[in-house]
């Protein structure tokens, strides 16, 4: 299963990201190389094997809903690339 | 020095904190130009602690844990008012409002932060090649890499410009470069450190963990930032020990496990020489040295570049130019300011994982991708309980070679992703890990890795312990380009 470069575009896409053409095709080279080598995994049967998420087994512990300190909303702003009025300023999301 | 030399020189008066932190500042500025250990600096607050020492040493108070002991702390783990920047563009301006747990619990034993450590940018790497801003040069051959991606906090150790550092490792990004350095460097196991204010690169893989010159000073420093953290839900509750009162040099009656798969054909012969000579030395000091099977070893690198780069995919989401980090001056819309700051901002091993992760995690490929790697984790994890029931700990190389050359590995990915074989199945399982210096190759160090059960830090810091009272690599140091 080789990465094409249409799949480098769409993964881009999906990510975020953008890629000038000769990045396109480092990227396409790349990651085909990586993929091929974990594909590997296909060697193993794990029909009747458990998905692990966490390595450790943890239980939720919950703490009594206290309401306690949150941030300084001016130390939070200070790292703002805009700011107006205490909000995060942005472009415009919905049109009209 | 050592830091528990300097403590017991603090504690005789023989030497006052503000002493102590001249001399690290100036060495720092002696030798940082050519290392390159440090991103940020933060001189002054450091004189104004070691103040604060001195007068409670002059007031006849006892001094705790790491008091008057300057460190450094890799640049992913939040500092208040302190920049923080991952050694990314993305947060090359970010100052956190907030410590991590594991600086207040420094602050609290009294140690002194001189700055910031430069790493890997996101600690994506095993060269600290990748870093943003600098490259950090190997003490010990300054055309060499550290190691990555805590090769600040390595470099910073070995070159003597802190007494210990605080790193993270996800795939042996702690262990590596301090078998790169000539250190004693430990991953805990998963859950023994708050991973609270550690900016985050894959969740169920990283903990952060520490570099020091020796085993004594790695219990100094476990103590103080191990233990539960309320604000970490992945922090397991579990008393911390005190690991000072592991250190003893009887390790008689141990059993120490070698993993066949860790000693394969990718591994340097003057490597495994000098791991096996250990092992030998091990076994004179009356430990007993049994051979296990980690039959799934050999697919372990496949899972954690599945699943660290999905989870970094996933975690990096957050950067998107809104509420901190770089933003583009260009952008045509909301999308499009989303595109444009995380292409500027991001460099392109950060891409490369990114856009891994994500193709992974894409429908159509999860299962065949994601979910098998999530299924062989069990496997993985099933080879170090299996081990483990045989014996206390394991033995193993840590990096199939000595530091390479700077520029030697950077172009070709895979190449540089093999370097973990020996750190990564480690992570997989959550288990403890230690690497500690065990011999040099023409002059380079070479590490052992000491892998430990859930929660059992303290046999492997008896097991180091014991050895380094029995050998001397851990007393030498780097001439750093003199």
């Amino acid at each position: 299963m080789g990465i094409s470069a249409d799949d480098v575009k769409y993964v881009a896409q999906l990510s975020r990201l953008e890629f000038k053409e000769d990045e396109i095709e480092k990227f396409t080279k790349d990651l085909s190389s990586i993929v091929g080598y974990v594909n590997k995994l296909n060697e193993l049967d794990t029909e009747d094997v458990e998905a692990l998420v966490n390595p450790i087994y943890i239980e939720n512990d919950f703490r009594e809903d206290d309401i306690k300190d949150s941030l300084d909303r001016e130390n939070v702003l200070l790292n703002a690339p805009e700011k107006e009025e205490g909000y995060f300023k942005v472009p415009t999301v919905i049109e009209g | 020095m050592k830091a528990h030399e300097i403590k017991d020189k603090l504690q005789k008066k023989e030497i006052s904190a503000a002493q102590v932190v001249k001399a690290y500042i100036d060495r720092i500025e002696k030798v940082d130009g050519k290392v390159g250990a440090y991103l940020e600096k933060d001189f002054d607050n450091a004189v104004d602690k070691a103040a604060v020492i001195d007068k409670k040493i002059s007031l006849g108070e006892d001094l705790q844990g790491l008091a008057g002991i300057p460190c450094a702390i890799k640049d992913n783990i939040s500092t208040k008012n302190v920049k923080t920047t991952c050694a990314s563009l993305m947060l090359e301006n970010y100052v956190p409002p907030y410590d991590a747990t594991v600086v207040e619990r420094l602050n609290n034993s009294g140690a002194i932060m001189l700055g910031k450590a430069n790493m890997d940018e996101f600690a994506m790497g095993s060269s600290n090649e990748n870093s943003a801003f600098k490259k950090v040069r190997n003490p010990w051959d300054l055309d060499r890499v550290p190691g990555g991606s805590s090769g600040g906090s390595a470099a910073s150790v070995a070159a003597g410009e802190a007494a210990f550092s605080l790193g993270s490792d996800t795939g042996g990004s702690i262990r590596q470069p301090a078998s790169y350095c000539n250190l004693v460097g430990i991953k805990p196991t998963y859950g023994r450190v708050s991973r609270y204010g550690l900016i985050a690169f894959a969740s169920s893989l990283d903990q952060i963990g520490a570099f020091t010159k020796d085993v004594e000073d790695m219990a100094l420093v476990l103590n103080s930032i191990a233990g539960r953290d309320y604000k970490d839900s992945t922090s397991y509750n579990i008393k911390t020990p005190d690991y000072t009162k592991s250190l003893s040099e009887d390790i008689r009656g141990m059993k120490i496990g070698i993993p066949v798969q860790y000693f394969g054909e990718g591994i340097d012969d003057d490597v495994k020489k000098s791991v096996l000579d250990s092992i030998e030395l091990l076994k004179s000091m009356g430990a007993e040295a049994i051979e296990v099977d980690m039959p799934y070893t050999e697919y372990a690198l496949a899972v954690y570049y599945i699943l660290s780069s999905a989870e970094a995919s996933s975690n990096l989401a957050r950067y998107d130019g809104i509420r901190y980090g770089y933003r583009s001056k260009n952008y045509d819309d909301s999308i499009d300011l989303y595109i444009k700051s995380r292409s500027e901002g991001f460099g392109d091993e950060v891409k490369r994982r990114i856009m891994l992760g994500t193709y992974t995690l894409s429908s159509g490929y999860y299962d065949a991708y994601y979910n098998k790697a999530l299924k062989v984790r069990s496997l993985v994890k099933k080879d170090f309980e299996n081990a483990f029931k045989k014996c206390d700990c394991l033995v193993s190389p840590v990096s199939p070679t000595t530091p390479f050359k700077i520029g030697e590995k950077i172009d070709d990915p895979m190449s540089m992703y093999m370097l973990d074989v020996c750190t990564v199945p480690i992570n997989i399982a959550g288990v403890c890990a230690m690497s500690i210096p065990c011999g040099f190759s023409n002059g380079l160090p070479i590490g052992l890795q000491l892998i430990g059960n859930y929660f059992e830090e303290e046999k492997l810091l008896k097991v180091g312990y014991a050895y380094q009272k029995n050998t001397n690599w851990h007393n030498l140091n780097p001439k750093v380009g003199e």
